[in-house]
């Protein structure tokens, strides 16, 4: 009789942090955290870094914060600029709350390879 | 003019109930429930509460010519009925800021917990709230970190963070704990928690603990690219074994350790605090035997002035009941007090049982953690009632998972990330939730298996302790 186990074995996975237990997002779901980001009265701003920095603290701006912006095609598209001008390199989108000082969004976007 | 000195028992009410008062912004403010002994009028208890915890005792005293009461006597301005209660009114107290030394929650503790509550012209009292005035917050250090620089440091955001209590409670050797944290958090969790047990017992003594705890916390940080942290628990016996233990988590990088604030007791707790902030070290805050004080509807100190002492000793996290586990927790009495927590600014809402507006200026900030008896299948109701700055700790429901604790922490990251999209993406999350976990298992077998093996469990109980109200 050929064993049979029904206990799984879990391997460790390297995530970037929120949102890195979920598969890539649609279009569509992208479109809908941003228009939160927005809704919540936070900044939009998109980050960049190779994946041998993720860990860093502070990955690169992609252009400054988007500070104001309602426009949610003007986000994707800047996400999609940066993506394309760093094909290698995580990208980030980041709602900024300038009124906790912190991050009230933060997931990638784009991952590196 | 000066007074007389006139020897005897005068009644309380004489000198310490003035309904006139109005109190000074500097006042400090408290609300006792009180239920007096039959017989005795409400101005009479009252007033005995308010003498009994400042300047007063039972007879006149000469001495007392020797300063002026008048500027030092705490003073009960008004007088309320319960809600639904006949036999027990709430009295209102103000005491005047000097009555207490700066920054000591103890202080303030001794005195309005005292002696009055073995009074016995009282049958029952409880103290529900106080309102700490600006003047008295400002000379507080509060939490060490706040949860502004904890996000910063951990690099969580836009979520709660998730915790778990490593399992069995007591018994491990250092080794095998340490293991048990380092599946935990390679699954997919941000932090693990010493239980408030643990301390350096026969079986693991402190120091081998930390030592397995760190290389765990290093090698699941290198594998999953993930800052990650685990409490360690410092209580101690004495304040200098406490702080041996802190130095020593310092020595070994980590980034966060833990105290019981209760049993530790309120000077022993706002010296670690000190001692984090000085350190850079996140503070996790325990708070056992807080229900033996909390749970009585009518005598004792109810939970929110608790959370409030505890803010202003210091504290990065605190636990606050799950409203939805194995634990007691109304849920409008806990929205209250995480408000208390978190807030910079709370006003007052008897529906939430907040009796005061409570100004914290710029004190930063505890998170709420959420820890007893919850799994996967309270996600949706956790994220909704405790939103983004809390901690969510599932024990049993990570530990308990049939593939082992990786991956449960898996099934419980899957099932809060789930959930945090869905809300974000403007989905009612407590009334879907079952679709949001059903979808999210469609990708996550870990989690399709924690579904599977919670799915009948629930605990409903009724509240002992509900709000006053109609």
């Amino acid at each position: 009789m050929p064993f049979k186990s029904t206990v799984g074995d879990y391997q460790t996975v390297a995530t970037l942090e929120t949102f890195g237990f979920l598969p890539p997002m649609t279009q569509d779901e992208i479109y809908d955290q941003i228009a939160y980001i927005i809704a919540q009265g936070w900044s939009p701003l998109v980050e960049h870094v190779h994946p041998s920095r993720s860990m860093a603290t502070y990955w690169s701006y992609w252009k400054l914060p988007f500070f104001g912006e309602k426009d949610l095609s003007v986000i994707v598209n800047e996400l999609e600029a940066c993506h394309r001008a760093y094909p290698d390199h995580h990208v980030r989108l980041v709602g900024y709350d300038a009124y906790t000082q912190s991050q009230g969004a933060c997931f990638v976007v784009f991952e590196g390879r | 003019m000066a007074k007389k000195y006139d020897a005897g028992v005068k009644e309380y009410r004489d000198t310490y109930w003035t309904p006139d008062y109005v109190p000074l912004d500097t006042d400090l403010l408290a609300c006792f429930k009180c239920t007096g002994q039959e017989g005795v009028p409400k101005e009479e208890v009252a007033a005995a509460v308010a003498a009994e915890s400042s300047t007063g005792t039972w007879s006149t005293v000469w001495s007392e010519l020797l300063t002026d009461l008048d500027f030092y006597k705490g003073r009960c301005y008004r007088i309320e009925d319960v809600p639904g209660d006949k036999e027990s009114f709430y009295a209102f107290i103000a005491y005047p800021l000097d009555l207490f030394e700066e920054g000591s929650v103890t202080n303030v503790l001794t005195s309005l917990v005292g002696n009055v509550f073995g009074f016995k012209a009282l049958r029952h009292l409880r103290l529900e709230d106080i309102r700490f005035p600006m003047a008295f917050i400002k000379t507080c250090m509060g939490p060490p970190n706040g949860i502004q620089v904890e996000r910063d440091r951990m690099n969580k955001y836009g979520r709660p963070l998730l915790g778990c209590t490593i399992k069995p409670k007591l018994g491990l050797s250092g080794k095998n704990y340490g293991r048990v944290v380092y599946e935990c958090l390679r699954g997919g969790l941000d932090f693990t928690k010493d239980d408030e047990n643990i301390n350096s017992q026969p079986f693991q003594r402190w120091q081998n603990r930390f030592e397995f705890v760190a290389e765990a916390v290093k090698s699941a940080e290198q594998e999953t690219g993930e800052r990650k942290g685990h409490y360690l628990n410092c209580t101690a016996a004495t304040p200098e074994q406490m702080y041996e233990r802190a130095e020593f988590a310092k020595e070994l990088g980590q980034p966060i350790i833990m105290h019981d604030y209760i049993t530790g007791g309120f000077t022993a707790n706002t010296g670690l605090s000190h001692w984090c902030r000085k350190n850079g070290i996140l503070l996790h805050i325990h708070r056992a035997m807080h229900a033996v004080i909390d749970r009585h509807p009518k005598h004792g100190i109810h939970f929110r002035v608790l959370a409030k002492c505890l803010r202003l000793s210091g504290g990065d996290q605190l636990h606050t009941g799950t409203v939805v586990g194995k634990l007691e927790g109304d849920r409008q009495s806990t929205l209250g007090y995480i408000d208390q927590l978190r807030e910079s600014f709370v006003p007052e809402d008897r529906s939430r049982g907040n009796f005061f507006d409570q100004d914290w200026g710029s004190m930063g900030g505890v998170f709420a953690v959420a820890s007893g008896g919850i799994h996967v299948w309270h996600m949706p109701a956790l994220v909704s009632i405790f939103g983004d700055d809390s901690v969510l700790q599932f024990g049993g429901g990570t530990h308990g998972h049939p593939w082992g604790s990786a991956a449960g922490a898996a099934a419980n990251r899957v099932a809060l990330e789930a959930c945090v999209k869905a809300r974000n993406a403007g989905r009612e999350i407590e009334r879907e939730g079952r679709d949001i976990l059903m979808e999210a298992a469609k990708h996550s077998p870990e989690l399709a298996i924690a579904l599977e093996t919670w799915k009948e469990i629930k605990f409903e109980f009724d509240t002992v302790d509900k709000l006053d109200v109609n």
